[in-house]
């Protein structure tokens, strides 16, 4: 192979070793968003994660304890969204927000101790067979478990989600709680259920990090890593293979870095972390002012469907809402609420506009 | 037992008043218990990291001005802050503000010395600093009322495009001569500076711009019809539309009040405090100021108390590993944690709608 080729090869594989803690984050959010609850505080649980699982795999000697640790961080944490944000009826942004601060400062006092301490890593192991398809084999198949697993969840996910009874019983929470309560459904239950799995994947999402990807501890160790996941999950229009793609081109731009600043030296490295963001805005600008709609309107049919349904990123019509909802006892600011907002664009608007049906997204 | 009924009626309420105040101090309670019970499991008496935050807050002259030092930005984000909040809208971005406001200011200092006289200059910075955060402001409430982008990643996304600015800023165009690193541009003149207290960190003028901003904001959304019409889009934006009350117009209104003060405590920093421009010149102040009036529950009143606690926590706990070898970020827990159960507190649902908006 040309010494191109290999660069190429190493960059691409940088950017999937970068994005894979991301993958687990945004999936795991991009479950529980879909059953109608926002869990903003994936910052603090996956550096609150990253924490617990080093000290887990560290004390155990197992890869697999720090894990597992982890993962009941992340499950932890998202129960206390559910207590507040889902039983209690409180400001699932409010809830989540403090405990984004919060466990950031946690991770920081609990875990002085373990701050560059060498500790256990998940050991690389190549997968037979596959390692020796040309180009992909060592791209995808020559890494460690974790990597693996994120392409299982990520499968696992879209299969769940599009494919399953319980799968579309979630959108279906997500999307009209009062109707799937009126088919049977238990809400509240399903939604706890999606934020404590979403949860534990955000903890995973940390342990990939402090036992693979940067493997170790230290202060902030993952410092933005859980709010670029939450932006992945609306660039990804809240689909699990199109937050993955995000994932990874997330972590394609932040591996490019290094080599955008062999080209560009006067553009610092750190510019290239707020990529996401600026990604995230634009695209929520083109879809929601309908720029996207009225741009596509020259091509023709065939291509503007696939052209609006891969930028679309409409939220679960639910998102953010109590069910059942509130009598008005409680004051609570919009979250992200997509009737609030049809009302800020002037009343009698939202209406008018087509009720987004679960058929649709079934396709 | 008396057997007057306006008595026994005044008993009853007595007693209703007890018990709702129990009800609002057990929250707290239930923090500090939970801090203190992590303390101990970090081997340390609880009563000896109590002592160690006072003596780190309260200890000498210098840190207690530090303290009213950091009270200042926090004053005058969490007065923006109010605004917002009273126009039902979560505004997570406070941060992205306070960052632009610094850039501008720098930004301003950069231009205009020592072609103005210095305070002529230290005026214009401050004013430049408010308009980054209007500009910064009305960016977040255009994403929220045009494009239709939550107001909450809305303002998480120009976080973080205001943070890469800086780091763009300081490494970049902006970089001291020769060597581009964390701590910064080149200091400003000393003309520049904002004079302090008696060579302590406490600059009176920040201070008592953060002061007036909260007494403004206090009167404004009290007693004024603007007030008024930010409550009503607060409370339901299609009624406030009926009444004739633009709810954009308003939305777009707090975000720019909002960013104004925060711009100002961002050129604040730069000009009193770190007198350069950082990559981390917000030290968070703007998240901790949202953690501030969502425990003071949106009440103007509350802002300033807690905001002086969780700043004297800030100072206080900067003590913590020299004398005690634990974390600083104790003080953060402890913040996280009475927001959490105040929060979770079952006081918040039940009167709570009606004596937030009063």
């Amino acid at each position: 192979m040309s010494d191109g080729g290999a660069e190429l090869l190493s960059l691409l594989a940088t950017a999937l070793a970068a994005s894979t803690p991301l993958v687990y984050a945004a999936v795991g959010e991009t479950l529980t968003e879909r059953a109608g609850v926002i869990n903003l505080s994936a910052e603090g649980a996956m550096m609150l994660s990253a924490m617990v699982g080093f000290a887990a795999a560290l004390s155990t000697g197992s890869v697999l304890a720090g894990f597992a640790a982890a993962a009941a961080t992340g499950a932890l944490v998202a129960l206390v969204v559910a207590i507040g944000g889902i039983y209690l009826g409180r400001s699932q942004i409010a809830v989540g927000f403090v405990l984004a601060m919060l466990c950031a400062d946690l991770s920081s006092v609990l875990g002085g101790p373990y701050v560059r301490v060498p500790g256990p890593t998940v050991s690389a192991a190549s997968i037979p067979v596959l390692r020796d398809v040309p180009l992909v084999g060592p791209l995808l198949f020559q890494s460690d478990p974790v990597v693996y697993g994120s392409y299982v969840l990520v499968a696992g996910a879209w299969l769940f989600l599009y494919r399953t009874r319980a799968g579309l019983l979630l959108r279906a929470v997500g999307e009209q709680p009062a109707a799937a309560h009126a088919r049977g459904a238990h809400v509240t239950r399903v939604r706890t259920a999606a934020t404590l799995v979403g949860g534990a994947l955000v903890g995973i999402a940390g342990a990939a990090y402090s036992l693979d990807f940067k493997a170790g501890w230290s202060h902030r160790h993952t410092a933005g890593y859980g709010w670029i996941a939450l932006a992945i999950v609306i660039f990804g229009g809240f689909h699990p293979v199109r937050a993955a793609l995000g994932a990874y081109l997330f972590g394609v731009l932040s591996s490019a870095a290094s080599l955008g600043q062999s080209a560009l030296p006067s553009v610092p490295t750190q510019v290239f972390s707020v990529a996401p963001f600026a990604l995230m805005i634009a695209v929520l600008g083109l879809t929601s002012s309908g720029l996207l709609e009225r741009a596509s309107a020259l091509l023709p049919s065939a291509a503007r469907r696939p052209l609006l349904r891969a930028f679309d990123a409409t939220p679960p019509a639910a998102l953010g809402k109590p069910y059942p909802a509130d009598d008005g006892a409680e004051e609570r600011p919009r979250g992200v609420d997509r009737s609030a907002e049809e009302r800020l664009r002037g009343v009698g608007h939202g209406a008018e506009e087509p009720p987004r049906g679960m058929d649709q997204r079934a396709r | 037992m008396s057997s007057d009924p306006a008595a026994r009626r005044s008993a009853t309420a007595a007693r209703r008043g007890a018990v709702s105040l129990l009800l609002r101090l057990a929250p707290l309670a239930l923090a500090f218990a939970l801090v203190a019970g992590l303390c101990a499991l970090l081997g340390a008496s609880p009563a000896a990291v109590a002592a160690g935050l006072w003596q780190g807050a309260f200890g000498s002259t210098d840190r207690a001005a530090r303290v009213l030092a950091t009270l200042a930005p926090l004053l005058l984000c969490g007065s923006g802050l109010l605004f917002t909040f009273r126009a039902g809208l979560y505004h997570l971005g406070v941060e992205g503000q306070f960052v632009l406001g610094a850039v501008c200011a720098t930004g301003a200092a950069r231009a205009l010395w020592p072609h103005l006289p210095a305070g002529a200059v230290v005026a214009l910075c401050v004013g430049a600093g408010a308009l980054g955060g209007v500009l910064w402001g009305a960016l977040t409430g255009a994403l929220h009322t045009r494009v239709r982008v939550s107001e909450i990643f809305a303002g998480l996304g120009m976080n973080f495009v205001a943070q890469g600015l800086v780091l763009y800023l300081v490494f970049g165009p902006w970089k001291r001569p020769g060597v581009a690193s964390m701590a910064g541009t080149e200091p400003l003149d000393g003309a520049l500076w904002l004079s302090t207290l008696g060579g302590t960190d406490l600059s009176p003028v920040a201070l008592l711009l953060g002061v007036l901003s909260l007494l403004g904001t206090a009167v404004v959304l009290g007693r004024t019809h603007l007030g008024l019409r930010l409550r009503a889009v607060g409370l339901s934006p299609p009624a406030a539309e009926v009444l004739g009350v633009l709810a954009a117009r308003q939305v777009l209104l707090a975000f720019a009040v909002s960013g104004a003060l925060a711009g100002v405590a961002g050129a604040l920093q730069v000009l009193g405090t770190f007198h350069r421009l950082i990559p981390s010149v917000s030290s968070s102040l703007g998240f901790l100021s949202l953690l501030v009036v969502m425990l003071a529950g949106r009440r103007a009143a509350l802002v300033a108390p807690i905001a002086l606690f969780f700043s004297a926590l800030n100072v206080g706990s900067l003590e913590l590993p020299m004398t005690l070898g634990m974390e600083s970020s104790l003080a953060g827990v402890l913040q996280g944690a009475l927001v959490l159960f105040a929060l979770l507190s079952p006081r918040a649902a039940r009167g709570g709608g009606r004596s937030e908006v009063a």
